[in-house]
């Protein structure tokens, strides 16, 4: 599903090159529950960012779902990202003015979709992630966890098939941060690929598929569970 | 993206910041509030300067008695040449032509006037019912000299408001008798007081037909006559239709003179010219402003909103829609800016006319719709940077940026 080829990522900082991603190689499987790890300045936000389309690689080749993503043109990119992915970040990024459904409709308004099919889809979501009765209220009537929750509604309102979730918990209480991995593990259960860049080892080790990045290589890529 | 949703989201946006909107409508306002007072004000002073003129006559070609060029030292320089009087009859035969308005034989001297125990020293008008449309006078109280054959000597007469008001005081005037030099005439109107044309002032004339002031004045001649062309184009045919016809009546003799206001009528257009060209670029200066004020504004906007762009990136949205969401939202407030500033203009115009009720202050109705139009076109021109910078937008760090 996704096949990164020795994929490098360099940024001019001055007078130096930083190399945030060095010669990487990762492929992730349809349904994957990934993590990636590691200490700051590895290189996994960047990862991230490409992995998302935000960022390009500097060289090699990034397939998803078989076509080549850097050989597209913008808006074609700006497509794919609306189509297949879905993104949680650590700092929610809601739209103050919007009410939680305005948030989670956004996509499809972008996509052109009629007023009344994307009523009926928040709905779905909302219900989904548990938040029925707070449609109408703005990110700051929510707390932090239903705020995230509204993120994830967001990010999987076009059934995409990767969800990209940055820190997800990193502004979260312990409780919020534990309900909303759940949320986002039973929707990796329904087939969907959650790949989740973390500090926190706890949240990192719930995966099944654990990646530990150092200065922009793969120093460790551990299958199967093990016991914390 | 539906345009539903596209003013939809705009107008949130707008209405998510109230102190940007605020300062941005401010702007826009000014602006065309500043286009349509100038304007109005502009067209005010023009429309004041065409009303001097247009009070003068227009159209108007002068006749004179004699003939003003030098010739040089001649045969007729030691014969003494007199010229020969201008009749009433003279006059009368200039309207035959097609391109003659009115005509209008004129008399002019001073005279004593009185009424009972006033007396005053008045400028007396000898002329015939003509005289009140060419010279675009309006009457006070009763009715101009009655039209009818000019040699007639009717007893009557028109005066100007102060005239009536140093003769008869309270009196009412109208139908009174009063005496004019050796002779009475009945007054049967007032000339209403607008009619100020150079050197002579309506308010202080004695208006009489022309026939009674020659019998006051003791003569047979004529002072001027006034002939009215119905176009400006004619003026020239016209002017040798008067030369040709004096000739004829004057034994061969071209014993006067014809003005035109050609020239003045060409000082006049250049003037006009300048003026709208200087009201045209002070209305595009400030339109100017109120477009680069837009573009600061959005450009604030764009640095205010960059998360929010960033998401709208990641979320899947395309440079275009990113564009077309930034104009649209310049769009709307130019629009209601630019609608607004028409309001204040047209509430200052109407201050400005309470203030100087002479000066006919309305905004032109090409202005409005250039103002209107220019500041929409203005407002989505400057705007296309900062909306072109928003789409441009790294989403990476767009969504860092917090």
């Amino acid at each position: 599903m996704i096949r990164l080829e020795h994929v490098h990522r360099v940024f001019q900082v001055g007078e130096q090159k930083v190399h945030a991603l060095n010669d990487l190689m990762l492929h992730i499987g349809l349904g994957e529950y990934l993590s990636i790890m590691g200490p700051s300045g590895s290189g996994k936000s960047t990862l991230l960012n490409i992995l998302g389309i935000l960022d390009r690689s500097t060289s090699g080749q990034y397939l998803l779902d078989g076509t080549d993503v850097t050989s597209l043109t913008d808006d074609q990119q700006a497509r794919t990202r609306r189509e297949k992915i879905g993104f949680v970040f650590q700092f929610f990024h809601l739209v103050p003015r919007l009410t939680a459904e305005q948030n989670i409709e956004l996509p499809l308004v972008l996509a052109g979709v009629s007023p009344a099919e994307r009523k009926a889809r928040t709905g779905r979501v909302l219900q989904a992630v548990g938040l029925e009765a707070r449609a109408h209220h703005r990110p700051e009537e929510l707390s932090g966890g239903q705020r995230q929750r509204v993120a994830i509604a967001r990010a999987t309102i076009m059934e995409p098939a990767v969800l990209l979730a940055d820190e997800p918990t990193g502004n979260l209480d312990s409780a919020s941060g534990k309900e909303v991995i759940e949320i986002l593990e039973q929707l990796n259960r329904k087939g969907i690929i959650l790949i989740v860049v973390t500090h926190d080892p706890e949240i990192g080790g719930r995966a099944r598929r654990r990646i530990r990045l150092v200065d922009g290589r793969i120093i460790s890529d551990i299958s199967g569970h093990e016991k914390p | 993206m539906r345009s539903g949703d596209i003013l939809r989201f705009s107008l949130g946006a707008l209405q998510g910041n109230r102190v940007r909107t605020m300062l941005m409508l401010l702007a826009m306002s000014i602006g065309v509030a500043a286009v349509v007072l100038l304007t109005a004000v502009g067209e005010g002073a023009r429309l004041f300067v065409v009303n001097e003129f247009a009070s003068l006559g227009t159209n108007l070609l002068i006749v004179l008695p004699g003939r003003s060029e030098t010739a040089g030292i001649g045969p007729s320089s030691f014969m003494g040449e007199t010229p020969r009087d201008l009749t009433i009859r003279d006059a009368m035969a200039l309207v035959r032509h097609s391109a003659v308005r009115r005509v209008a034989p004129l008399n002019v001297g001073e005279v004593h006037v009185s009424w009972r125990q006033r007396e005053r020293e008045v400028p007396v008008i000898g002329s015939t019912s003509e005289l009140l449309a060419i010279r675009h006078w309006k009457m006070a109280q009763g009715r101009f000299l009655p039209p009818g054959d000019p040699e007639l000597a009717a007893p009557l007469c028109v005066i100007g408001a102060k005239v009536r008001k140093e003769l008869f005081g309270p009196h009412p005037a109208l139908g009174e008798m009063m005496s004019i030099g050796d002779r009475r005439c009945r007054v049967i109107g007032i000339m209403g007081s607008e009619g100020r044309s150079i050197g002579l002032d309506v308010e202080e004339l004695v208006i009489l037909p022309v026939a009674s002031a020659q019998m006051l004045f003791n003569t047979n001649t004529l002072f001027r006559i006034l002939v009215e062309a119905k176009s400006r184009e004619a003026i020239p045919r016209i002017k040798t239709h008067i030369l040709s016809t004096i000739r004829k009546r004057h034994q061969g003799e071209e014993d006067v003179t014809v003005i035109t206001q050609d020239a003045v009528l060409a000082t006049f257009d250049r003037i006009f010219r300048a003026l709208t060209l200087t009201v045209a670029g002070v209305a595009g200066i400030s339109l100017g402003v109120a477009g680069i004020l837009t573009m600061n504004v959005m450009l604030i906007t764009v640095s205010q909103r960059t998360a929010e762009i960033g998401l709208l990136k990641a979320l899947g949205a395309h440079r275009r829609q990113i564009l077309v969401l930034i104009l649209t939202e310049a769009g709307v407030l130019s629009l209601v800016g630019a609608l607004l500033g028409l309001a204040i203009g047209e509430i200052g115009s109407l201050v400005i006319g309470r203030i100087y009720p002479a000066l006919p202050v309305s905004a032109p109705w090409w202005a409005i719709a250039a103002a209107l139009g220019v500041a929409i076109v203005t407002g989505l021109t400057f705007s296309v940077l900062p909306a072109r910078r928003a789409a441009r937008l790294d989403p990476v760090q767009a969504l860092s940026h917090r």
